[in-house]
């Protein structure tokens, strides 16, 4: 089959890789027909996320149709059409059961989750395509994958729902829900946002579906600006404005009571603590640049939450320890429980309460994801989501 | 020395022994360049534990993790205390295997390792499981096979290092149905070891709580103890993984697996 494989940093090609096929008795083998590349596969693609091998195939956000089951597959049937969550979790440990997917004891082999637990004092779950770290699990940007656990995992969904509008229930949909539900949301509350992207932007959706009055939207691109605009916030360009001023003045002088870090590990702009970690992250002295979480943390009203979908793999320097502590803040994170949020946010989709269609910016044959990558890591502005379609021509051929 | 009185503390323990101990491969080329530095520095302080030796001799590693191979058990959960110089070591409530590598007694002797892990089914299910031997290889890597000969006897075939396999009996030397299995190698074992096995019930209906320990005295002091760590089966190591696998199979019904296809299983 193809696969988008990364073969080191800043460098991902579409090669022929081997089919996948059943291993465990609960797997399913996918045909994909939708897959999108995330935030989160740019901090693959930039190499800062350890232990990626040259050879892996990448993609945790896709969708497609049930071509073969393992024989202890009991819920899902050939020529089901499904979304799968990027979380590979057993359904039945101690967290599973606590619908706390993302942290399943049981997804990650053995071998590999000794990294984690000696990185991060506890083992994670598995992810697809996202590092040996979660497993080393081939991912989705592929003809083929094969899914682990699919009795607990995957949705299926109805066939009028077109693939576009269901896709990102796989990851930012639900990240996007649940950044907003970590911020516990009272009437009354200003959620601010930093980072538009996609992540940024279903939180800002969700932030006003859960009854915030107020939010503030804080990025540097000006059409990811004007996307958060659309669905009701209000914006802070942060090349032109002091975001901590603006914050203060924008709320009465207490503050947002909610702040949301949908950027993560790599945030851009020329702030003196960013430039600082710059140097820090180059000579190794750090592996993350938290400057968004630092300023969302100094925003933050006392008393307020503070929320992290970005994502962070390491160490940072100048944690703000003391801001957290003397403001009394909450502070809640991690990777998205995402099969906890399916059946809900299927139907809100059905209603058509919350769009997703609007993010997509391109859709490419998964011959050009090559080109896709390039275009969301360099253009950001106006690249907004990038869908990869396996059944689609290539424009130039192959 | 004190060890923390509450279970927290093992974390440390442990977390400071992995970085010395770890197995783990971290790939051809892989992105881990900055971590490297990162990692040592926030292990700092206790990776030395594991280097002290525990007996010379040459490099018989097949003792290793024979003992270990098996991944089980150990003996001593002796909680409390031992003397070293003369000195009392405080394991306070901690279980013997997590008290530090240097505060041991003596250089010779044997070396405990052990885990701990909850897992999401009934005390009694786990045990039963379990105390039928020839069932252990299910889960457990290096084991070949095992074959039951009495009430308490079973023959273990288990993959050596250069892919020989070893033998050995092991001899139940205590059960209390539905709560503790332990057993010893014959004595004229390779690698003489001991497992024990626990199975007590977690709070408030999470399941049991499995809690293995062995005892070993490694074969080849330091040299051989490095020998079976680069082979991956440092019976430390090993303990963890097979608990973690045993786990994974009662909860799940199957082993967590990343191979994209059976040809591809490791
Ligand atoms: N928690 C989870 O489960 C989960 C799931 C998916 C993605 N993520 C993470 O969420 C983050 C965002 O993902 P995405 O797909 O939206 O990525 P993205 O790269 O498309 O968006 C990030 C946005 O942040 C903006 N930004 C950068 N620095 C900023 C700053 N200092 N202040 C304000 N805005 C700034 C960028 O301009 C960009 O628009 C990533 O870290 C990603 O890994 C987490
Ligand atoms: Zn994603
Ligand atoms: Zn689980």
């Amino acid at each position: 089959m193809r696969a988008l494989v990364w073969h080191g940093k800043n460098d991902v090609r579409v090669d022929t890789v081997e089919d996948p096929a059943i291993v465990n008795p609960r797997d399913v083998i996918i045909k994909v027909t939708s897959t999108a590349i995330c935030g989160s596969d740019l901090h693959l693609y930039h190499g800062v996320i350890p232990t990626l091998r040259a050879g892996d195939i990448l993609g945790h956000e896709f969708m497609g149709e049930v071509v073969e089951t393992g024989a202890k597959q009991k819920k899902l049937r050939k020529g089901d059409r499904v979304v799968v969550p990027f979380v590979i979790a057993c359904g039945e440990c101690f967290f599973c059961r606590k619908l706390q997917y993302s942290a399943c004891d049981n997804s990650n082999p053995v071998d590999k989750a000794d990294m984690s637990e000696m990185l991060f004092g506890h083992q994670m779950s598995g992810i697809f395509g996202y590092s040996h770290l979660t497993g080393g699990y081939a991912g989705g940007q592929a003809e083929y994958v094969r899914v682990p656990f699919a009795d607990v995992g995957p949705i299926a969904v109805p066939d009028d729902l077109e693939d576009d509008k269901v896709l990102f229930l796989s990851d930012i949909l639900p990240t996007g829900w649940m950044a907003a539900e970590n911020c516990e949301i009272e009437e009354g509350d200003t959620v601010a946002v930093w980072g538009c992207g996609p992540i940024g932007l279903f939180a800002v959706q969700s932030a006003f579906l859960m009854g915030a009055h107020k939010v503030i939207a804080i990025d540097h691109y000006p059409h990811r600006l004007e996307l958060a605009r659309k669905f009701g916030a209000e914006i802070i360009n942060f090349k032109d404005v002091d975001v901590h001023a603006a914050l203060v003045e924008m709320t009465g002088g207490i503050g947002p009571d909610a702040v949301i870090d949908a950027v993560g590990m790599e945030s851009h702009g020329m702030a003196p603590d960013n430039i600082l970690d710059w140097a820090e992250q180059t000579v190794m002295l750090e592996t993350d640049r938290p400057h968004a979480l630092r300023q969302a943390i100094h925003a933050c009203r006392k008393g307020g939450r503070v929320s992290i979908p970005g994502v962070y793999g390491g160490f940072v320097n100048h944690f703000p320890i003391g801001a957290v502590m003397e403001k009394g803040l909450t502070i809640r994170t991690g990777q998205t429980h995402v099969q906890k949020y399916l059946p809900r946010l299927l139907d809100m989709i059905r209603e058509g309460r919350i769009d997703t269609t609007f993010l997509i910016s391109h859709r490419l044959p998964l011959e050009e994801a090559r080109e896709g990558y390039r275009l969301f890591d360099e253009e950001q502005n106006e690249t907004t989501k990038v869908v990869l379609k396996p059944g689609m021509e290539a424009a130039n051929g192959r | 020395m004190h060890l923390g009185r509450h279970r927290g503390h093992r974390r440390d323990t442990w977390g400071a022994n992995l970085g010395a101990n770890l197995g783990v491969n971290w790939g051809e080329g892989s992105t881990v360049g900055t971590w490297g530095r990162q990692i040592r520095d926030h292990l700092a302080g206790g990776r030395h534990h594991r280097n002290d030796g525990h007996g010379h001799g040459n490099a018989v590693l097949v003792i290793a993790f024979c003992a270990l191979a098996a991944g089980v058990a150990a003996f001593a959960i002796t909680r409390g205390s031992s003397m070293r110089n003369n000195r009392r070591i405080d394991a306070g409530d901690a279980p013997r295997h997590t008290v530090r590598r240097r505060r041991l007694p003596g250089r010779h002797n044997a070396v405990h390792v052990g885990r701990t892990v909850t897992i999401n089914r009934p005390r009694k299910y786990l045990f039963s499981f379990w105390r039928d031997f020839s069932r252990l290889p299910q889960f457990m890597e290096n084991v070949q096979s095992i074959t039951v000969i009495d009430d308490k006897r079973s023959r273990w075939v288990v993959k050596g290092p250069g892919e020989m396999d070893v033998t050995f009996e092991t001899e139940i030397t205590e059960e209390v149905p539905g709560e503790v299995i332990a057993w010893r190698s014959s004595d004229d074992a390779d690698v003489k070891h001991s497992g024990r096995i626990l199975f007590r019930d977690a709070p408030d209906g999470r399941g049991t709580e499995v809690e293995a320990a062995i005892t070993y005295v490694p074969p080849g002091g330091r040299l051989g103890q490095l020998l079976a760590k680069l082979a991956g089966r440092e019976p430390e190591i090993q303990t963890r993984r097979e608990l973690k696998r045993f786990k994974q199979l009662m909860e799940t019904g199957e082993i967590a697996d990343a191979a994209p296809r059976p040809a591809a299983r490791a």
